[in-house]
């Protein structure tokens, strides 16, 4: 069920502001792609025109292709709440929502599709993706207990069993681990490693180490300035990026150098 | 916010300097113990309103039936708490109305201003609700009486001669609808702003992580609101309704203008003579009162204050405790 | 169609139709909060419209500079006669009175809570402030008389006690809006003047009030619009009268609201059929003319407030 990503051309703008510039690329089905580069670069920005989510914000648009299986997903028949149930997403703080138990926080996707699920179905499916989310073992007591009450990790744990709920082709991941302490970043990178088999996996880090363990391939993003449009540098396996890089900015970003 | 200002304290240096050594510890002294006694009026006052109602009160309370059958619009056999009893009653069957009607329709607007309408909007949509409350109540009143329930009297036919059979709606409509549903309707215009602003800051906060994450999970519009905008803003919409109950229970003028006044204990909405709150009573009745009637109706404003605290403070504390609880987290 | 995938993920439909086919309940059910949140304002319109444009409609044609200089004295039945004068007057002597008692206590209350206020005394004034907003204006009425009553004996009506009835409204809301203005204004003024060895209370005066000033007049002004519009209290301290007084101590006295109320419910005038002179809705007239003076009074007021906001907000942006 997992597909691959194909875009071509895309720019992004907000209002008069062009954010993303011209970046085309192809992510690969049931792997692990890492999108790495300086603050303001783009990266983020460009992770939330693949499931449409940068449309909550007033004024942005996009031009180009990103296609999955053959759809384009700015055809206009293509509905986007639709394409952000295929194309799940993990923040980069956790966000349960807070009056819900972890029971519903789970549930919260599919019950919008599907409100007569039965108790058993959804008992079962609870316990699938919380076990998914490897974090079946530390709540399976307390299932009924507010999402708010778990630790950061957990929390951000209950957030991907939520986003893989509803079964969805894909998975982006806005630096998931980022506000987690180094246990809980652990915690999280092994799950990526899981995930990966089931899922095509896009996940921004601003962290190098994070993107050389956890990706097959990485994207190198960058800005020439304040005003500029983020573009895609370079990309290629993680190895060859972080051994070889065929650009000097990569090089420079990865070493260290500057960002 | 910048230092825009401090230019003049540099100006006044000198003059500040030289005012400040004789009086320093006087005028000082003076100013706290001046602001301190400020605040502290402010708790006498509320004291002071409620110990001079009770005072006020108090022939009415310790009158014998006899005495208080004298009064006029008093019914015979009367005690001052059977008299009470019937304009509580018509005080909250006014005001629970009038918040049954608006509530939704606040929440609705808040809702609009805060997620439907364009952000560049947002603002001046709000000050239109706001408007609302700028209107003085006896102009509501006018309003009212001379022009809305001319317009109302067939729908109030209209839900006489179909629901007629739902004891609220029993018949034939008084007409001219100088009722409590009219009335009713009113209020609930009056409380509109109120409510709704409270509302629409309720919303606004609701943290964006909640809303994306709905939104990622596939949630249209409405389900993202449901998700994550209404149970964030449960509480904040709890303390706006009692607000705004806590207005219409003390809304006199509106009343006063609409309705024919009664006194017993009826649900007929669309029936006139049945109803009257303790507002529009002591307004009504006070110009032409005995000294023991005015102090009969300083009995009933007693229970008006009392009811509006209660109401206003477990509104002020559902806030608190909501303030601790996003503080907590 | 798509929630059966969560159970049969053998028949999954084609990429296509999961994106192109939404569930068609949720799309409708969202189109159609969206109509009913965008209808619940235009209700809201309603009324708003509505009272404007029928106190417009009433009012404007009995609305003449004669109406606003003659009051109602040796005005009776149908004469096509009488003004608004002596509410006018009224109006301004009390609410104008009710503002000296109320800026000086709310100010310095304000000023209380946001700079010397600590512990429980600070946070029952606050808490009491809070349910002060809620006293209904009736009770408010009733707390002035039986004050005055105490001194004077019942059946006391003269301005003051309108004015104290009305400070009591008043007072808790210029104590909100000047709290929340002081606290507006940045802590490194305050440090800036404390460093030059300016004590407390003049760095009060000179530099947090000065900075605060144009917020504090906008509150002031949104303070006296909201209790300019006060009927209930004012019927039951002032009571009612035909003629002008200027005296805030003695006698009763009228205002414009009272007058509107007044006006309303002396109703139609039983007009003989040969009677030239008698107007039948002469009663409605004055009032609905009345109420367009109060209602531009009040948004004059609104606006006024909103202009001086906007005329010091740069100065304190920049």
């Amino acid at each position: 069920m997992a597909q691959r990503i194909d875009v071509k051309d895309l720019d992004v703008y907000y209002g008069t502001f062009h954010a993303v510039a011209d970046v085309s690329m192809m992510i690969e089905a049931r792997s692990v792609t890492a999108l790495i580069g300086p603050s303001g670069c783009g990266k983020s920005t460009f992770l939330r025109t693949l499931n449409r989510m940068h449309e909550v914000i007033p004024g942005a648009r996009v031009d180009g292709t990103v296609t999955v299986d053959g759809v384009d997903l700015y055809d206009p028949a293509v509905d986007p709440v639709a394409v952000r149930r295929q194309i799940g997403m993990v923040f980069q703080r956790p966000n349960p929502f807070p009056t819900m138990s972890i029971a519903e926080n789970v549930l919260a996707g599919v019950r919008l599709n599907n409100r007569r699920i039965s108790k058993s179905d959804a008992a079962d499916l609870v316990e699938t993706s919380l076990r998914g989310a490897n974090l079946w073992k530390e709540v399976k007591d307390r299932l009924d207990r507010p999402g708010s009450s778990l630790s950061g990790g957990q929390q951000q744990r209950l957030c991907i069993a939520r986003a893989i709920a509803v079964k969805p082709q894909i998975l982006l991941m806005d630096e998931p681990a980022s506000a987690l302490d180094p246990i809980s970043t652990l915690a999280i990178e092994d799950l990526i490693a899981e995930l990966k088999n089931d899922y095509t996996i896009v996940i921004v880090t601003h962290n190098m180490q994070q993107a050389a363990r956890v990706s097959d391939r990485t994207a190198f993003f960058n800005v020439a300035g304040t005003g500029e449009p983020g573009r895609l540098i370079e990309m290629d396996d993680t190895r060859t990026m972080f051994s070889t890089p065929s650009v000097q900015a990569t090089e420079d970003y990865i070493s260290g150098r500057f960002g | 916010m910048s230092t825009s200002d401090t230019p003049p304290v540099r100006q006044e240096d000198d003059d500040l300097q030289a005012a400040r050594r004789p009086h320093r510890d006087t005028a000082g002294r003076v100013f706290a113990g001046l602001s301190t006694g400020a605040g502290t009026l402010i708790l006498v006052v509320l004291a002071a309103v409620a110990a001079f109602l009770l005072l006020r009160a108090w022939p009415a309370l310790t009158a014998g039936s006899e005495e208080l059958a004298a009064i006029s619009w008093i019914p015979d056999h009367g005690s001052i708490v059977r008299y009470v009893g019937p304009l509580v009653f018509g005080t909250l069957v006014a005001a629970v109305l009038a918040l049954l009607m608006a509530v939704p329709v606040a929440v609705g607007i808040a809702l609009f201003i805060s997620h439907y309408a364009p952000r560049r909007l947002a603002a001046s949509l709000g000050y239109v609700v706001d408007l609302l409350a700028a209107i003085p109540s006896v102009i509501y009143g006018l309003w009212g009486g001379l022009w809305l329930s001319r317009r109302l009297e067939g729908v109030w036919g209209w839900l006489a001669d179909n629901l007629g059979f739902i004891p609220l709606f029993e018949g034939p409509a008084a007409t001219p609808p100088r009722v409590m549903m009219t009335v009713g309707v009113v209020l609930a215009v009056m409380i509109l702003p109120i409510i709704t602003a409270v509302a629409r800051e309720v919303f606004l906060q609701t943290p964006r992580l909640h809303e994306e994450a709905a939104l990622a999970l596939g949630a249209t519009r409405w389900e993202m609101v449901r998700m994550a905008v209404l149970p964030f803003g449960r509480s904040g919409l709890i303390s706006a309704s009692m607000l705004g109950l806590g207005r219409a229970l003390g809304e006199t003028m509106a009343v006063l203008m609409i309705l024919s006044p009664g006194l017993t204990y009826s649900f007929a909405l669309l029936l006139a003579g049945r109803h009257q709150t303790i507002a529009a009573n002591i307004a009504l009745q006070f110009p032409e009162a005995s000294p023991l009637g005015v102090s009969a109706l300083i009995a009933t404003g007693l229970a008006l204050f009392v009811i509006t605290l209660a109401v206003n403070m477990a509104a002020r504390w559902v806030v608190a405790r909501r303030k601790d609880f996003s503080g907590a987290n | 169609m798509t929630a059966t995938t969560t159970s049969r993920p053998d028949a999954r439909p084609s990429t296509r139709d999961l994106l192109t086919r939404p569930d068609t309940r949720r799309r409708v059910v969202d189109r159609l909060m969206a109509v009913v949140v965008t209808s619940a304002f235009l209700i809201a319109l309603v009324p708003l419209v509505s009272v404007i444009w029928t106190v417009l409609g009433n009012g404007i044609e009995r609305l003449s500079p004669y109406f606003l200089v003659v009051s109602m004295r040796g005005v009776f039945g149908g004469m096509d006669a009488g003004g608004i004068y002596h509410a006018i007057v009224g109006t301004l002597m009390v609410t104008g009175f009710a503002t000296l008692i109320s800026v000086p206590v709310g100010l310095l209350t304000a000023i209380y809570l946001v700079e010397y206020g600590r512990g429980r005394l600070a946070r029952a004034v606050t808490f009491f402030v809070d349910v002060m907003t809620g006293i209904p204006s009736i009770v408010a009425g009733l707390f002035a008389y039986a004050l005055f009553a105490i001194f004077f004996g019942p059946g006391v009506r003269f301005g003051v006690v309108g004015a104290v009835a009305l400070s009591v409204l008043m007072t808790p809301v210029v104590v909100r809006s000047s709290e929340e203005m002081l606290r507006l204004v940045p802590n490194e003024l305050r440090e800036a003047a404390y460093a030059l060895g300016v004590p407390k209370w003049l760095t009060i005066v000179k530099v947090v009030l000065r900075t605060a000033v144009g917020g504090i007049v906008t509150g002031v002004m949104l303070a006296i619009a909201r209790v300019i519009g006060e009927t209930a209290p004012l019927l039951i301290t002032l009571g009612v009268i035909d003629s002008i007084n200027y005296n805030l101590f003695e006698g009763r006295m009228m205002t414009l609201p009272v007058y509107v109320f007044r006006q309303y419910s002396q109703g139609l005038v039983p007009c003989a059929p040969e009677a030239a002179d008698c107007i039948a809705t002469i009663n409605y007239d004055r009032a609905w003319a009345a109420a367009l003076v109060l209602i531009a009074i009040v948004m004059l007021l609104n606006l006024g407030a909103r202009l001086v906001a906007r005329y010091f907000t740069p100065a304190r942006g920049h």
